[in-house]
């Protein structure tokens, strides 16, 4: 007897398993039993397992019966004509979706040359195996699993073209390339997705060699022709927003050209940009701290003083301006209304990105690099042709990584842009490296793709022969001027009197305790106490009590609130955060006493 | 040329001396040996740690930053189930913590003179397994009307271990108080003396099970091994003072990786060579290189106090003189109270708290003051 589970629960016992199971199969491809129930029965265990419910994986495979495929050319022929669609080939049992577990219980074939008798189901195309990104990888069957599935996370960050209606969109943080291209070496997916009507890379000539140590470890080294010819270059867009608010009592917020008694008032510099309604104009060139939509907003506390105050119209100031080491144009301005009515503001700012050193650039094989050098064109390796490269690659990135796909995609590009046609190299079923090697050879190229090269500075020829041909290659959206700071002075935290954290604020770069650690092992105790210098303060501390001290600066002279003026009263340079801390003990309730001596 | 060595008696240290004594030729004059002691002495001089050198925190970077390479943290001997030794970080953990209870105790049991050569090496290393009364029966039963317990022993069981069967009755006995333990050949019946409920008899039942019959209690696998001339039993479990009390071991060189034991039954010297020795084994297991004064200065660090200290918050830190310190080592509100309760003084002797002030730390060169004191 064999024990059946219905979605995980037990139900009751059959006799013969396979029976059962085919006929609940039976009965779904009928479209008696829903297309979502999938079946499962485990030899070891002796179970069958039924299964309808949410969360399972599932997949669409074709129908053997008989080692004959349920789908007919009359099925394709009809599909083509769109008479039927996918829901009547499901309905009629050609299509079925199984579940992992059923998986188990089938022998799927990959190809329809290869059924027997014993298949049960065949792959609708060999690339409905993986993802959408990771078959947008050409040859991927000639690449390691891994390295695949990371090709494929890469061209998620890719700069590419993403909307054709950029132009009247407000994204918020978008890079665009202005030259995108379709690639050369293309595979199934990309037809199907539409790639080339939203391209994110360009096709380029791609040298593997080194290049005076400027490409090591991954690095790349770029020809600055190539970028003048239009290579990574890409925009930024980010829009600045706006909006009149409203607040109780009838007051309001206020797009205009801030009055000069303003509260918060800026410099007028700040404000040169802006036009008569406190916009700025389409086209302006930006800078860090310039005003782009001016704005007030009104007092934050209405207190029942201000009604007699004679100066209680005083608004603030509440514009958005540039935030430290941005720039940019003024691309767009957009006046409208949110949805509650108010006054909306949208002004997109555009910046123009070219490829500069530490930008990312990748291959479609999860073959990453940052720039290391852009290197003249003039003083670029050429070969016998005259041809030179747009990249120089590496070798040292390919032996442990093993993507071979990335050097059969450079082959099969190079065949393709020599006989000027597009190369197919979806997985599995791509056009074969042999007959690609062959059209080379027939197109007067070596067949392995190597070429003869000559030194860009001496012009000498070089002993080996360099692998060079075409690639599809992207520019990622990690670039450098997006990410460069340093800090030397800059704001600090109002509690703790430390610098601010981030690049956001101008932060500082934090000497951790592992750091500080190494700075007390080389007894460096001098230069430490340097290094956490930037919250030190001065002060004055009473010998009576032990507590700080008050200051006064006009009598320049310090007393103690409890002790008075008649005790002994000396200044103390202690960091601000220990001042703090003391100033939390008091409010605990603790009474922390410093007790002085001299320090020598 | 004794007068020459004595001379030198506390300027060089007795075994750097006695080294030097017993490595020079014989026929050496006089003038020569004093060269090469004076040469000796500069150079022992010479490899001394400067004043105001962080040895801790070099030996805590030096121990730290390899510890982040280590890896496999278990070890399995071939062939024995249940044997497998914890190393690698976990264990360095352990021993640093001072873990009372070590998660894979084991002794290394050297045997004497005449055992050690592999004769009978199983039926030694058998001897000194432990055996309860659960690995010599074949059941348990409860008798309910009478309310007895009997234990069928397995005679097969027993043999193999080589005890006699009435002594395993006498065991019972001692370890039953209250209880009337009657054997007939392989049947032992239990009664209590007194009135008992079932309850009672049940749990006396299970107690039964973990009797312990003979071997050294705790030491739960044994497996004999060849190491260089000779055989020695490494055991799973440790229980140090039992072991030495066996007439096959030799307690001279038996030693436990539970760093406790050694301190209870060898005192604390023992116990500090025992950390150093076994943080050098984790170490050399995982083929990093660490020079080994750095766990001495560890092991000095959780052993000065006459007691084992782990390197914990309850351990050695709580011995921190400086109270910022403490703080800023885990539970820092704990010590804020206790301090703020007993009017505790900082004196600022050391790093951290002088990190937090923002003063020079009293190391390298912010150690050294003026010698006069200057008038205000």
């Amino acid at each position: 007897m064999t024990e059946v589970f219905v979605n995980s629960r037990f139900k009751g016992e059959v006799d013969d398993p396979h029976k059962f199971v085919g006929s609940i199969i039976g009965e779904r491809r009928k479209g008696n039993v829903p297309q979502n129930v999938n079946v499962y029965y485990d030899e070891t265990a002796d179970t069958v397992f039924v299964d309808g419910t949410k969360g399972r994986v599932v997949r669409p495979l074709i129908v053997v019966k008989d080692g004959k495929l349920m789908l007919t050319d009359k099925h394709v022929q009809q599909l083509v004509k769109k008479e039927i669609a996918w829901e009547d080939l499901l309905k009629q049992g050609v299509i079925e979706y199984l579940d992992a577990a059923e998986e188990e219980n089938a022998f799927v074939a990959f190809f329809e040359g290869e059924l027997t008798p014993d298949h049960t189901h065949m792959e609708i195309h060999p690339i409905a195996l993986i993802g959408l990104t990771t078959s947008l990888v050409p040859y991927g069957n000639y690449c390691h699993s891994t390295k695949l599935a990371i090709g494929g996370k890469n061209q998620k960050q890719a700069v590419g073209f993403y909307a054709s209606n950029f132009s009247v969109r407000m994204d918020m943080d978008v890079n665009l390339l202005q030259t995108p291209q379709a690639p050369l070496v293309a595979t199934i997916m990309h037809e199907i997705s539409n790639y080339n009507a939203h391209p994110a890379g360009q096709n380029i000539v791609l040298a593997v060699m080194g290049y005076m140590g400027y490409n090591i470890e991954d690095a790349i080294i770029i020809n600055k022709g190539s970028i003048e010819r239009g290579f990574g270059r890409t925009s930024y867009f980010r829009p600045a927003i706006a909006e009149e608010l409203r607040y109780a009592g009838g007051l309001t917020d206020q797009i205009c050209v801030p009055d000069k008694d303003i509260k918060g008032y800026k410099t007028e510099v700040d404000y040169r940009y802006l036009e008569e309604e406190g916009i700025i104009y389409p086209e302006a060139k930006v800078g860090e701290g310039d005003v782009i939509i001016g704005k007030t907003s009104p007092p934050r506390f209405l207190s029942s003083m201000d009604e007699y105050n004679l100066t209680s119209n005083i608004r603030r100031e509440s514009s958005v301006s540039l935030k430290h080491g941005e720039r940019g144009i003024v691309d767009f301005v957009l006046i409208t209304e949110n949805g509650e009515g108010n006054k909306l503001v949208q002004v997109r700012l555009r910046d123009h990105r070219t490829p500069e050193i530490g930008d990312k650039f990748t291959s479609r094989h999860g073959q990453k690099g940052v720039v290391g050098a852009i290197v003249p064109q003039s003083d670029m390796p050429f070969t016998a042709s005259g041809i030179t490269p747009d990249i120089i690659f590496s070798p040292h990135g390919i032996p442990s990584r093993m993507t071979i796909s990335h050097l059969i995609e450079l082959v099969g590009a190079k065949t393709g842009a020599l006989a000027g046609r597009n190369i197919d190299g979806t997985t599995f079923v791509a056009e074969s490296e042999i007959d690609l090697r062959k059209e080379l050879r027939s197109l007067g190229m070596r067949d392995n793709g190597t070429e003869t090269m000559y030194n860009g500075h001496t012009g000498k020829q070089m002993h080996a022969r360099i692998y060079i041909g075409n690639m599809y290659y992207l520019k990622l959206k990690h670039m450098v001027s997006n990410k460069i700071h340093s800090r030397a002075r800059g704001p600090i935290q109002l509690l703790t009197r430390q610098p601010t954290e981030g690049r956001a604020k101008e932060g500082g770069l934090r000497l951790g305790e592992m750091e500080k650690d190494t700075f007390v092992a080389h007894g460096a105790s001098l230069l430490l106490k340097e290094r956490f210098d930037s919250d030190k303060t001065l002060v004055p501390v009473c010998e009576g009590c032990g507590v700080i001290a008050i200051y006064n600066e006009f009598k320049n002279k310090s007393y103690c609130p409890t002790c008075g003026d008649n005790v002994e009263i000396n200044n103390v340079e202690i960091s601000y955060a220990f001042k703090l801390m003391l100033d939390e003990f008091k409010s605990l309730g603790i009474y922390p006493r410093m007790m002085l001596e001299s320090k020598y | 040329m004794d007068k020459l060595f004595k001379s030198y008696e506390g300027k060089i240290p007795e075994n750097l001396l006695k080294d030097v004594k017993d490595n020079l030729p014989a026929k050496v004059d006089k003038a020569k040996a004093e060269k090469v002691l004076e040469r000796v002495y500069s150079e022992y001089i010479e490899s001394k740690v400067d004043a105001g050198e962080s040895v801790g925190l070099i030996a805590a970077e030096s121990i730290g930053e390899q510890g982040t390479q280590m890896t496999l943290n278990t070890f399995h001997y071939a062939g024995v189930a249940e044997m497998n030794v914890t190393v690698g970080l976990p264990r360095l953990i352990e021993i640093l913590d001072g873990r009372k209870n070590i998660s894979t105790p084991m002794m290394e049991i050297y045997l004497n003179k005449p055992y050690n050569k592999g004769k009978d090496i199983k039926q030694i290393a058998l001897s000194i397994k432990e055996t309860k009364l659960k690995d010599l029966t074949h059941e348990f039963s409860i008798n309910i009307a009478e309310l007895i317990i009997e234990v069928a022993l397995d005679k097969k069981a027993i043999d193999s271990v080589g005890i006699d069967i009435n002594l395993v009755g006498k065991k019972i006995e001692k370890a039953l108080k209250a209880y009337e333990v009657k054997q007939k050949d392989n049947i032992i019946t239990i009664k209590s003396i007194k009135e008992q409920p079932l309850n009672e008899l049940y749990k006396i039942k299970e107690k039964l099970k973990g009797v312990h019959i003979s071997g050294i209690k705790d030491v739960y696998q044994v497996l004999p091994v060849k190491r260089g001339e000779e055989f020695i039993i490494i055991t799973a479990g440790s229980n140090l003072k039992a072991a030495f009390d066996n007439e096959y071991v030799d307690s001279n060189r038996t030693t436990t990786n539970n760093i406790f034991e050694v301190s209870n039954v060898l005192g604390v010297e023992a116990a500090r060579q025992s950390i150093i020795d076994e943080v050098f084994k984790v170490i050399e297991s995982q083929g990093l290189n660490i020079d080994k004064r750095h766990m001495m200065l560890v092991a000095d660090m959780m052993c000065s106090s006459g007691v084992i200290k782990g390197v914990t918050r309850y351990g050695v830190v709580s011995e921190k003189a400086s109270v910022l310190a403490k703080a800023s080592f885990e539970t820092p509100i704990k010590h804020i109270i206790s301090a703020a309760l007993l009017g505790e003084e900082d004196k600022l002797n050391s790093v951290v708290e002088n990190v937090m002030l923002n003063q020079a730390v009293p190391v390298g060169t912010g150690l050294p003051g003026l010698q006069t004191k200057i008038d205000k």
